[in-house]
């Protein structure tokens, strides 16, 4: 069940120039999220801006909830200056989640940019799995201790062959699929990311004949489905991100 | 004091409170009932429901600006038949008082609309002659006397019994005019303001930042035109006015009562707060507690007098 609630801000730190970290703690007991989910956050409480903001939670701890975000614009902007004990408002947990199936199939989860807050929300909870991830620069990739901690098998890569392999995560994928004949047949991807990112991801898996889901981001006024704001075209009419989705399967999606 | 009275009447509707909620921004009230008790609100305006489902406007849909949010939905509903199999039970089981927001291409949409709606049982319609979203119909109604003097008289005289409100336009120039058309041709209210049409543009791209190019401008950012046009209106008019435009909590609710409001319609302020509504009517009464006050209805069109000058609380 979703909830209008304050939050006590626990940390909120830079972990480069562009992205940060926050941790919050509820004021009362709220949903426990489950990965793929989002919360809406209100950067200042005068109007301007007026909206709060999507973001999918990172990480889950008793009664806390951890965030990554990147600095955009003006809502972004105020938050990074959240300081420790400020009480915030917020919504949530929205959004349908990652569907995680309990059989053999295997999960390839797929990250680019920010989109690896939501990934690793279901990253962490799985077993055997695999991860594709990329940003634009070295500066750009975050939490890599904690992928590499966390068991699965990764391949990281960046536009400007900074870190890991070069380009973009489309091509790690069509090279996955080379190596990974033997399994190809059970893998189920899990997407998060730009939408031109997810288009292309898209393509690939339909052409190898590999099922999969995006989560994907619209602008959204409330988060709960009643502004009908977050509108994507899918094959079912338009459908709204925060409700019946965010995560969609590939072939529901008119790119 | 105990013996508070909120309520108030809107045509033949009694309200428990002047709270409501704005169309388009209430979805048809579910959306809410995990944030509030919906039975509290004075009444819940539903989405607007056109005769066939439509399917709204391209993305992006809405852009935030200052102090407020561009929309252009395009007037996406499920159609009059889904909305009396698969929305209108659920609104039957609150203990509120709702009414359902319609629209049209033609003055034939709302009669045949406004006609099936009465037959269903519905107590009240709230005419849409103001959305800026839409190529037909919508506020090429709104902004032409003639023309919506004779939707009124239409639907009115094929609707009888429903409290018939028409929700005005900000887009004239000469608001009392059309507050007094209203009146005239039937209306038992009026609602006011609608959004008002607007553009956003992206600097780096050089493009709109709606896929509609303009949209309809909502918040805070719209309060004190809104709040302008209601006291224009209600001093013009004997019908109830009910006033709509950035109202973000109880004083922004009460400034609209004193402007000669006699409810107030919740619109953005619900996405920012899914519990604004709720605020209100406690904040009202509240309000009317330390005021000493024990009717609402003693504060409507309340305003008096000239300024004393000191606005230091503002």
């Amino acid at each position: 069940m979703s909830k209008n609630f304050q939050a006590r801000v626990i940390t909120n730190s830079a972990l480069n120039s562009k992205i940060y970290l926050l941790e919050i703690a509820p004021l009362e007991e709220t949903t426990v999220p489950s990965p793929g989910q989002f919360y809406m956050i209100q950067p200042d409480s005068s109007f301007d801006p007026l909206l709060k903001r999507p973001f999918s939670y990172l990480r889950k701890k008793a009664n806390r909830i951890q965030f990554l975000y990147a600095i955009r614009g003006k809502g972004t902007g105020l938050m990074k200056n959240f300081p420790q004990g400020k009480i915030i408002n917020m919504t949530g947990p929205f959004g349908n989640g990652y569907p995680v199936h309990n059989d053999n199939r295997i999960p390839l989860l797929i990250a680019g940019g920010t989109g690896i807050a939501s990934i690793l929300s279901l990253y962490c909870e799985l077993n055997k799995k695999y991860l594709i991830y990329g940003a634009k620069t070295r500066d750009e990739l975050v939490l890599i201790d904690e992928i590499e901690k966390s068991g699965g098998e990764f391949f990281i890569c960046t536009n400007d062959c900074s870190y890991g392999k070069k380009g973009m995560v489309d091509e790690l994928l069509r090279d996955f699929i080379s190596s990974h004949q033997d399994i190809i047949s059970s893998v189920v991807i899990y997407a998060c990311g730009p939408k031109p990112m997810l288009k292309s991801i898209s393509k690939i898996a339909s052409e190898n004949n590999i099922k999969g889901f995006a989560s994907l981001e619209e602008n959204m006024a409330c988060g709960f489905g009643a502004c009908l704001g977050c509108a994507v075209k899918t094959k079912k009419g338009y459908q709204r991100v925060c409700k019946e989705g965010t995560v969609f399967p590939f072939a529901e999606i008119v790119w | 004091m105990d013996n508070l009275n909120l309520s108030v009447n809107i045509g033949k509707l009694k309200l428990k409170n002047p709270v409501m909620t704005a169309s388009g921004t209430f979805g048809y009230a579910r959306e809410y009932s995990e944030f509030i008790d919906l039975n509290r609100l004075g009444a819940i305006v539903v989405k607007g429901i056109s005769l066939k489902p439509m399917e709204g406007n391209p993305p992006p849909r809405i852009c935030e600006t200052p102090c407020g949010m561009l929309n252009a939905i395009g007037l996406q509903n499920v159609g009059l038949k889904n909305f009396l199999k698969e929305k209108l039970p659920f609104l039957k089981t609150l203990n509120t008082k709702f009414i359902v927001n319609i629209l049209g291409n033609s003055i034939s949409d709302y009669v045949k609309l406004s006609k099936s709606l009465e037959d269903s049982g519905i107590e009240a319609i709230e005419l849409n002659v103001s959305c800026p979203n839409v190529k037909k119909g919508g506020i090429s109604f709104g902004t032409n006397d003639k023309m919506l003097a004779k939707l009124i008289s239409k639907v009115r005289q094929s609707a009888q019994r429903i409290t018939l409100i028409t929700k005005l336009s900000p887009n004239v120039s000469n608001i009392p005019l059309f507050a007094k058309i209203a009146e005239d041709s039937g209306s038992d209210a009026i609602s006011l303001i609608n959004t008002i049409p607007a553009l956003a543009v992206d600097i780096e791209t050089w493009k709109p930042r709606l896929a509609n190019i303009t949209g309809g401008l909502s918040g805070p950012a719209i309060k004190p035109i809104a709040l302008r046009m209601v006291w224009e209106a209600a001093k013009t008019v004997k019908i109830p006015v009910i006033g709509i435009g950035g109202i973000m909590n109880a004083n922004d609710a009460i400034e609209f009562l004193l402007a000669g409001a006699t409810a107030i319609q919740v619109g953005t302020g619900n996405f920012v707060n899914p519990c604004a509504t709720i605020d209100i009517i406690d904040g009202i009464e509240s309000y009317l507690k330390r005021k000493s006050i024990d009717d609402i209805k003693n504060i409507i069109g309340g305003i008096n007098g000239n300024c004393t000058g000191d606005n230091s609380d503002n």
